[in-house]
């Protein structure tokens, strides 16, 4: 074990499986001699070169088309988007191609393309900066949608996206870059999809998070620990597939729970969380399940209104009292 | 002509092929006998033949919703073909595409495309991963003047250019984007001249003569083969039928003048091709005719081994999603 940060857990998960498979290869805006846009691909192009660690134009809507293109041509591209904001800009590759070939073809065809790409709030960067749009593509079958909250499943989670088959929307927190945790070091570490975890146990109640609203329900929790609540903490690690099973396993124990993400309330993909949730286990509820998200709004830039918009440790506490 | 016999009567035998197909997808359509929307490119074969021609069969292909001509062309079977429109087990992609998501990865077609302009960027990886794995294919992306108005089109050229990418830019400009005239939404004159800006070539050619695409082809693979990049050539031809089979039935008015499409249908492509090796002596009628009737053979039984062919069971519905 190694103590490093998300970042750099990131890295190596790319240097590793670079040196791995010679099929693999990144591109995007900036990942080469600038390092990338958050510094992940930092050092690569001097290791690996140009050929393999591809400065693209800003171009994004073809940068994931080509990527499309390439797996089908037997590679195994990893597109980096500088952020989330700008896949909005490409999404007509990543649902109307990525996530469709597959099936549409009737199985003829594999795109085992990973997009990675920053997401997230809270560095007042505003509105078109700060998004969180992970139901987007929970939205769509066809595409797995992965976000690691922690350094050690940020390397297993990436090199599993790269290993494995089928296209993978990969998105990392802004947030997180700098956080440190204890990684293993050996190269097959690998964090398969659709196993979320346990994190924290507990017996009150079950807050059910994802990427860095993890860190924000561990906070809760340790302040719900001084009330005399003992709360669960459950983290989904990929939205797709989703481990529905240990989430209703802990609210079968709790009888409580709350769901906690950084999308928009509306239509989130914790929204979908509860559903299942009330669709499997309505009778083992003793409560109504709660959420705690981003209000329904674009992200304000004023740092007062952006911590009002995001959700927060004691947002979470607040809901948990709310079904105490 | 430096085109030797075998692969002209090849190019006739596919035009036909085509032809064929497509007149039966129409008239099948407008019985009421296979659902969904047919895109027909009758008038259109001789860019899909010459095109096609030109490609070794471990080059690939990218085509769009008016791609039956492109499958063809490139080496895709009639049966299975007309299985997939009919939504048959049996068709290309087990009846889940349909007309605008045919694909056979094995003769290196990608697939044809619902969205306009949505193949190119696709076309454009493909040259990438041929390029990064050094295996000497080539792309040819097949796409309409309506896409060159879209942003893939730009993006991909300009990507393609500075990457020196093995893909030709086929763009057929067949006079419409759906109900629209090309010239009223579309800057230049010559689709090709857009080359320039992309620092790429770009040639205009005569897209009903199958041998002029098929030279041109020949001249842009050669010259992704050499590591030089990428070709633009404009195809013009024409769509002697409708957007989509059946469009009287929801638009009002012509878009287009009788005298024009009949001047088209004066510059039939396979008449042309007829014209031109009856001519020179090098095939006789008798020998055109044969490969037209067998053409029309093939067409008649996808016909029938697609009626024949069982539906899918509906819990197939939930294959083929993920690996």
């Amino acid at each position: 074990m190694a103590l490093i940060t998300y970042r750099e857990a990131l890295n190596q998960a790319l240097r590793e499986e670079l040196d791995r498979d010679e099929r693999v290869f990144i591109m995007g805006e900036e990942v080469g001699y600038f390092g990338g846009a958050f510094k992940v691909t930092d050092g690569l192009i001097a290791t690996y070169g140009e050929k393999r660690v591809r400065d693209t134009p800003i171009s994004e809507l073809t940068i994931v088309g080509a990527g499309v293109g390439a797996a089908m041509g037997g590679l195994r591209p990893v597109v980096e988007l500088m952020t989330i904001n700008f896949a909005l800009l490409a999404i007509d590759q990543i649902v109307n191609t990525a996530a469709k070939a597959r099936y549409m073809f009737g199985g003829q065809t594999k795109v085992p393309l990973v997009i990675r790409a920053p997401q997230g709030g809270g560095h007042q960067l505003g509105a078109q900066h700060s998004q969180s749009l992970e139901a987007y593509f929970v939205h769509c079958p066809g595409i797995r949608v992965a976000l690691p909250a922690t350094a050690a499943d940020a390397k297993g989670m990436l090199k599993y996206a790269i290993r494995q088959e089928d296209p993978v929307m990969f998105l990392e927190h802004e947030s997180l870059y700098g956080m440190k945790g204890e990684v293993p070091e050996d190269e097959d570490y690998l964090v398969p999809f659709g196993q979320a975890k346990v994190v924290r146990e507990g017996k009150d109640v079950t807050i059910i998070a994802y990427s860095k609203t993890v860190h924000d329900a561990l906070i809760a929790a340790d302040l719900l620990e001084n009330q005399g609540t003992d709360a669960e903490v459950i983290d989904l690690r990929t939205l797709n597939p989703l481990d529905i099973a240990t989430v209703l396993e802990s609210v079968r124990k709790t009888a409580r729970a709350v769901v906690v993400y950084e999308g928009w309330l509306t239509g989130g993909a914790g929204a979908e969380v509860a559903a299942q949730i009330y669709q499997a286990a309505f009778d083992d509820l003793d409560a109504p399940i709660q959420r705690v998200a981003s209000a329904d709004v674009p992200m304000p830039y004023n740092r007062h209104l952006e911590a009002a918009a995001l959700p927060s440790p004691d947002k979470i506490v607040r809901a948990v009292e709310r079904i105490s | 002509m430096d085109i030797g016999k075998e692969l002209v009567l090849e190019m006739y035998r596919k035009m036909h092929r085509i032809r064929n197909f497509e007149q039966k997808i129409k008239d099948l359509t407008t019985a009421g006998e296979i659902p969904g929307f047919a895109h027909v490119s009758i008038g259109e074969e001789a860019t899909a033949v010459g095109v096609c021609s030109a490609l070794r069969p471990t080059d690939r292909i990218t085509s769009t919703h008016r791609g039956h001509g492109h499958l063809i062309a490139k080496g895709g079977d009639v049966a299975r073909m007309m299985a997939e429109i009919y939504g048959k087990r049996t068709g290309y992609c087990k009846g889940k595409g349909g007309s605008m998501h045919i694909a056979d990865f094995s003769l290196g077609i990608l697939g044809a495309n619902g969205i306009v302009g949505g193949g190119i960027p696709i076309a454009t990886g493909s040259a990438l991963a041929a390029k990064l794995a050094k295996t000497g294919e080539v792309t040819a992306c097949f796409f309409g003047d309506g896409a060159a108005n879209e942003g893939t089109f730009h993006e991909s050229l300009n990507l393609a250019s500075i990457w020196k990418l093995p893909v030709i830019y086929i763009c057929e400009n067949n006079g419409f984007g759906e109900f629209t005239p090309t010239a009223a939404v579309t800057s230049v004159k010559d689709i090709a001249v857009r080359a320039k800006g992309y620092d790429i070539p770009g040639y205009v050619v005569d897209g009903n003569d199958v041998f002029e695409v098929y030279r041109h082809t020949s001249e842009a693979a050669a010259r992704a083969r050499a590591g030089e990049g990428p070709t633009l050539l404009e195809c013009k031809t024409y769509r002697w039928e409708g957007h989509v089979v059946g469009e009287g039935a929801f638009i009002s008015g012509k878009y287009r003048t009788e005298e024009e499409v009949a001047r088209w249908k004066a510059r039939c492509p396979i008449i042309a091709l007829e014209k031109a090796v009856l001519e020179s002596g090098m095939l006789k009628r008798d020998e055109l005719d044969r490969v037209a009737q067998q053409a029309r053979e093939e067409v008649e039984a996808a016909v029938q081994f697609a009626r024949q062919s069982p539906l899918p069971e509906p819990s197939e519905a939930n294959e083929d999603l993920w690996i």
